[in-house]
């Protein structure tokens, strides 16, 4: 501060000029990344509704419609009917998540969601049993062995799997590894889940590999140096030294991937079939949660039929596990991350 | 005791970090060490140079492992393009190019009265290109206010971590928000706007955690200078700002816009027509327009009919329409490479 007082005082000059515009854009601005919070609120909202239209006779709206009316029409008895009928149930929670049965079109309906969770879990443990091994030793590969130039080839061209449109894979599985595996197993079908399987293992390798490097790659040189200056060999260094202290990344890669896997829907329609199926045998053909609502999508079935409504109760408990999938990797992330410096 | 890493002191169990199980090292270094009383003493280091070959192959096999899992990713990578190419030979025609679908095979051949993927085709690259003016606009200003105005808040982390979130979800959960919303809803039906629409939520994180990404290469001593000479916060973003980080944002925007051509499932469920016989063009007094409120097709909804098709040479159309589709995709990517060699210092 000065003390001559003949200088203009100019510390606020000029800052109410163009303060209306300002405020204006920075609305507009904020009104963008507002969307995305609507985008996941819209989601939960959307999924509830039909759901609800699943499970009760009535959807969110519809019930809600239905009380406002009898409200707005100053009856309350009529408002209490519409939320009475409106609640009634029509598929119990119980017998969707354990029933056996899932034919939720073709009389005799039954709507136990179970096969489709059980063709689901077969894609995801057998999708994880090839991209987990494959993907780790890859990132270890790439972490620890491959030189800088290598690195920067094979992780680029890894990633282009993780680019190729989910169809192609689908396709592939069709014309390339059904054909293989009806070679050595002759009588497997066209759709089976093996073939499944495979090609989003496949799919998922670069998410292994490539998060899981960017874990590695991040241990310190010191911790390595260590392990050397107390006789360790390469192999000990990265098995016992680089995996331990990456682990929580390298964990989170691994949930990421099989949540990549329970969503994942194209290859497995074309790939898997159809046809709900609760089976060990990865030779039969079997539908996951998302080919079913495939199944839904290209036929016609009528908007407010108990198909339709299938579609939201199968996409919430989808969206329910992958979000609680991304969730726990998060978490494992934050809470076991080491902190180097 | 704890165990401590490469059988360094801690218990003889045979788990000496080295992996052979035979805890040798750790054997010879105690009797070397609790041995006083003068008797003969073994020597310690007699096991070490089996132990040492030991290890060495342990290694070697170990890198052997690691080399060849990378790779099983990169020969898939070339067994499926080569698959998709061997199938597609022959195949890819100009009329492939610009006649619509058939249900009959024979007009598929060279010789046949012309079938193929125009529809798809025209209506991909709409949906596209509608996609990324609304992704551009919205993606863009959301990776603006979180970079340049926000301040460091509960909000600002909420909405940071309600993104990565988003990121996660499954794409054929999208759709089911689509059908709800634009197309029952709003009332906008099963069309290339819907669609639009749709893949502008799905790819919205990707692009805003891009955009952000560029926002932040942009060094802060520029903006100090900006505000050093009297510019408000919008003239920073504005004429300092965006200028500088247009180029990253391009190259994020292109590549996720690959990402939602391919994308299928989330038009299966907004509905969207598997096969279409015309492209979503309308003539309005001679001049074609976008019918942004029609029924379309899209490449790979086109494909995934061709794949499911059960007579035998359908497999040969798909893998053509699959080539045109990566020819696509590959444009795009090899746009978005060149915008950042270009820019890039």
């Amino acid at each position: 501060m000065s003390g001559s007082s003949d200088v203009a005082d100019l510390t606020r000059a000029g800052s109410d000029i163009p303060a209306g515009r300002n405020l204006a854009v920075r609305g507009v601005f904020f009104a963008c990344a507002l969307l995305t919070v609507l985008t996941t609120f819209g989601i939960v909202v959307v999924l509830f509704d039909g759901a609800l239209g699943f499970f009760r006779e009535e959807t969110l709206f519809g019930l809600l419609s239905g009380v406002l009316g009898g409200v707005l029409a100053g009856s309350p008895a009529e408002a209490w009917a519409a939320l009475r009928t409106g609640l009634g149930t029509q598929v119990t929670v119980r017998e969707f998540l354990f029933g056996v049965e899932w034919s939720p079109i073709i009389r005799p309906r039954s709507y136990g969601v179970l096969p489709l969770l059980w063709g689901t879990m077969l894609i995801v443990v057998g999708s994880a049993l090839i991209a987990i091994p494959v993907g780790t030793a890859t990132a270890i590969y790439l972490s620890e062995y491959a030189d800088r130039r290598v690195r920067k080839v094979v992780k680029p061209t890894l990633e282009v799997l993780a680019g190729v449109p989910t169809i192609v894979y689908g396709f592939f599985a069709l014309s390339f590894i059904t054909p293989i595996i009806q070679r050595f197993f002759p009588g497997t079908g066209t759709f089976n889940v093996a073939a499944g399987a495979i090609v989003v293992g496949v799919m998922i390798i670069p998410m292994v590999s490539s998060l899981s490097e960017d874990a590695m790659s991040a241990v310190p040189d010191e911790l390595r140096n260590a392990a050397y200056g107390l006789g360790a060999t390469k192999f000990e260094v990265s098995t016992d030294v680089v995996v331990p202290a990456s682990l929580s990344g390298v964990m989170a890669s691994y949930i990421l991937a099989i949540s990549r896997a329970i969503g994942e829907t194209m290859a497995v329609t074309l790939a898997v079939g159809m046809q709900p199926n609760i089976t060990l045998n990865p030779l039969e053909q079997a539908q996951t949660m998302t080919a079913y609502m495939v199944q839904i999508g290209i036929s016609d079935v009528s908007v407010g039929s108990i198909g339709y409504q299938s579609l939201f109760a199968v996409g919430l408990l989808l969206f329910v596990m992958t979000l609680g999938m991304n969730l726990l990797s998060l978490w494992i992330k934050g809470r076991y991350q080491e902190a180097y410096r | 005791m704890t165990r401590l890493p490469f059988g360094l002191g801690g218990t003889d169990d045979g788990r000496d970090g080295d992996g052979d199980g035979d805890g040798v090292r750790t054997d010879s270094l105690r009797t070397g060490s609790v041995r006083t009383d003068g008797g003969e003493t073994p020597n310690p280091f007699a096991n070490v140079g089996d132990d040492i070959a030991r290890k060495q192959l342990l290694g070697r096999v170990f890198v052997g492992i690691c080399g060849a899992s990378t790779l099983v990713g990169i020969v898939a990578l070339f067994v499926l393009l080569g698959d998709v190419l061997y199938e597609a030979w022959g195949w890819v025609t100009l009329d492939f190019l610009t006649y619509p679908p058939s249900r009959f095979i024979e007009n598929y051949y060279p010789d046949g009265r012309g079938a193929g993927i125009y529809p798809a085709l025209v209506g991909s690259i709409l949906l596209i290109a509608l996609t990324a003016v609304f992704t551009m606009f919205l993606g863009v200003g959301a990776a603006i206010y979180l970079e340049e105005y926000a301040p460091e808040s509960r909000l600002k982390s909420f909405i940071e971590a309600n993104i990565a979130n988003l990121a996660g979800v499954p794409s054929i959960v999208y759709g089911l928000l689509g059908l709800a919303v634009f197309v029952r809803f709003v009332g906008l039906g099963e069309s290339l706007l819907a669609g639009a629409l749709t893949l502008t939520l799905l790819i919205l994180p990707i692009v805003i955690v891009s955009a952000q990404e560029a926002l932040r290469a942009v060094p802060d001593s520029q903006r100090h200078a900006a505000y050093g000479v009297g510019a408000t916060d919008w003239e920073v973003v504005r004429d300092v700002v965006l200028p500088a980080a247009l180029p990253g944002i391009m190259t994020g925007t292109i590549l996720s816009l690959s990402r939602a051509i391919g994308e299928t499932a989330p038009l299966i469920m907004i509905g969207a027509a598997t096969s279409m016989f015309r492209a979503p063009i309308e003539d309005v007094s001679g001049i074609p327009v976008p019918d942004l409120f029609g029924p379309f097709a899209a490449m790979p909804m086109q494909i995934f009919d061709w794949a499911r098709l059960p007579e035998g040479d359908f497999q040969h159309v798909a893998a053509a329409g699959i080539v045109v589709l990566l020819t696509i995709l590959l444009l795009m990517n090899a746009t978005a490479i060149l915008i950042r060699n270009k820019y890039e210092k």
